[in-house]
């Protein structure tokens, strides 16, 4: 045992489980599969007072389709989310990105919205829901909100979320969803956290022009980000050599590496670049 | 926080088959409830903070790390740890065997949690390819063999070999 003592509630309705985190006074944290923050927990980095674990809450659970959206709950395992029939066939990439994290004992256990609440620079889902589009849906006991995933992430390991606030679900459009996709990561050992992360998807005319894409990345400093112009430098192109190129040097430019033990800032660009460049040629190859 | 707030928490659970209660504090975790708590000791703690894999147990048939579970988390699941490998005469899970035989460990400290991730692989994947094994027991660090042995041991326990355990 080695988390410091703490409050440990396990509400059964999403009501009791925000009227918990509204708690004034305490520090509160809300549990999902706990694959981050237990050990925090363990190395006492963190110490809340209490702890709010919503495995009971059936309303952070589910995926259904409505409309051309998908909407996942929260409390969805990476292991579902990474074998789900609904998401391989409408979010072909999150199924990919998710089968990518860690080994099958995190999988079972951590959660999408522990994914993205965490907001780990490296993490495979947030890289993936940024180039989905997609939006999470918050909710506190004041109300409930939708936020678009640009404006969830605040800096490593930050978010913009209230502290009383919870992510309860988070809904795909099926378009980008559907689209050709590319995924590559860098990573030290098999199971670890990317170095560098690469999303994409690219949608294609029937003539061979680009229709519409977008560029994701993550491990590149700060938060996991869109990448705009690397996108547009791919659109109105039918994705020749120069183009591509083009795309690489907007990442290049939207990059603010910083050095680690894990490599340099020349080494992080240049794998940035490569990872762009595969993840691109996986798109095409898979149209 | 008040005495009040740091109660124990009543805990049901099954564990190699047979039901337990008791009464746990919320911050002891998963591991410390089994080494602890009801003296099971093969479950190994090593990082404790979810890296190495020691401690990996089936819960409701699922490896996760124990030293990443609260102990009230354990409550209404089923819990096998590697001493529920062993059949109801001592004998060894073909799975035991089959380390036994290809010397897949030496000092034997990662061993519990190794034969609880191969035994998931081949409950998904009977007969996994050599790279399928090693990707699998990626998930758990040992520092003495250098794994060949582990690979050959789980490669021998699928189906069709000696130790054929799916």
């Amino acid at each position: 045992m080695k988390p410091a003592p703490f409050r440990y509630e396990r509400p059964v309705s999403l009501p009791d489980a925000l009227a918990l985190l509204a708690e004034d006074g305490v520090e509160t944290k809300a549990l999902a599969g706990g694959q981050s923050l237990v050990p925090l927990m363990n190395l006492r980095l963190a110490r809340p007072d209490v702890v709010v674990d919503l495995d009971a809450v059936a309303e952070l659970r589910g995926i259904s389709r409505s409309g051309d959206q998908v909407r996942i709950g929260a409390l969805t395992r990476h292991e579902q989310t990474a074998t789900d029939p609904l998401v391989g066939e409408q979010l072909p990439l999150l199924a990919h990105a998710a089968g990518h994290i860690g080994h099958r004992a995190i999988r079972t256990r951590g959660t999408l919205g522990g994914s993205l609440a965490h907001a780990d620079p490296a993490a495979e889902l947030p890289v993936a829901s940024l180039a989905l589009g997609a939006e999470v849906e918050v909710a506190s006991a004041r109300g409930v909100r939708t936020v678009p995933i640009g404006e969830l992430f605040d800096g490593p390991l930050s978010t913009t979320l209230a502290d009383d606030e919870l992510i309860v679900a988070v809904r795909y459009p099926v378009d980008p969803g559907r689209r050709p996709f590319g995924f590559a990561e860098l990573a030290r050992r098999h199971g670890d956290f990317a170095l560098t992360v690469a999303a994409v998807t690219i949608s294609v005319d029937s003539d061979g022009g680009c229709r519409a894409a977008t560029v994701a990345l993550g491990g590149i400093g700060g938060s996991p980000r869109l990448v705009g112009p690397a996108a547009r430098a791919l659109i109105g192109t039918r994705i020749d050599p120069p183009a591509v190129e083009l795309a690489v040097a907007a990442v290049d430019q939207a990059m603010r590496p910083v050095a680690d033990l894990h490599g340099t800032v020349a080494y992080r660009r240049a794998m940035a670049a490569l990872l762009t460049r595969q993840a691109i040629a996986m798109a095409c190859g898979a149209r | 926080m008040t005495e009040h707030d740091l109660r124990p928490w009543p805990l049901r659970c099954t564990v190699n088959g047979t039901l337990h209660q008791l009464d746990v504090e919320p911050r002891h975790l998963a591991i410390d409830v089994l080494r602890e708590n009801l003296g099971l000791t093969g479950t190994h703690a090593g990082c404790e903070h979810g890296v190495c894999g020691a401690c990996t147990i089936l819960l409701d048939g699922e490896p996760v790390r124990s030293c990443l579970l609260f102990a009230p988390q354990l409550d209404g699941r089923d819990v096998r740890t590697v001493e529920g490998l062993a059949g109801p005469g001592d004998e060894l899970h073909p799975l035991q065997h089959s380390f036994s035989a290809h010397h897949g460990l030496q000092c034997g400290f990662c061993t519990p949690g190794m034969l609880l991730t191969a035994l998931d692989l081949l409950g998904h994947n009977p007969t996994p390819t050599r790279d399928e094994v090693r990707e699998a027991l990626s998930a758990n660090l040992c520092r003495c063999t250098g794994y060949q042995q582990i690979v050959d041991a789980v490669m021998d326990s699928s189906r069709g070999g000696a130790f054929d355990c799916t």
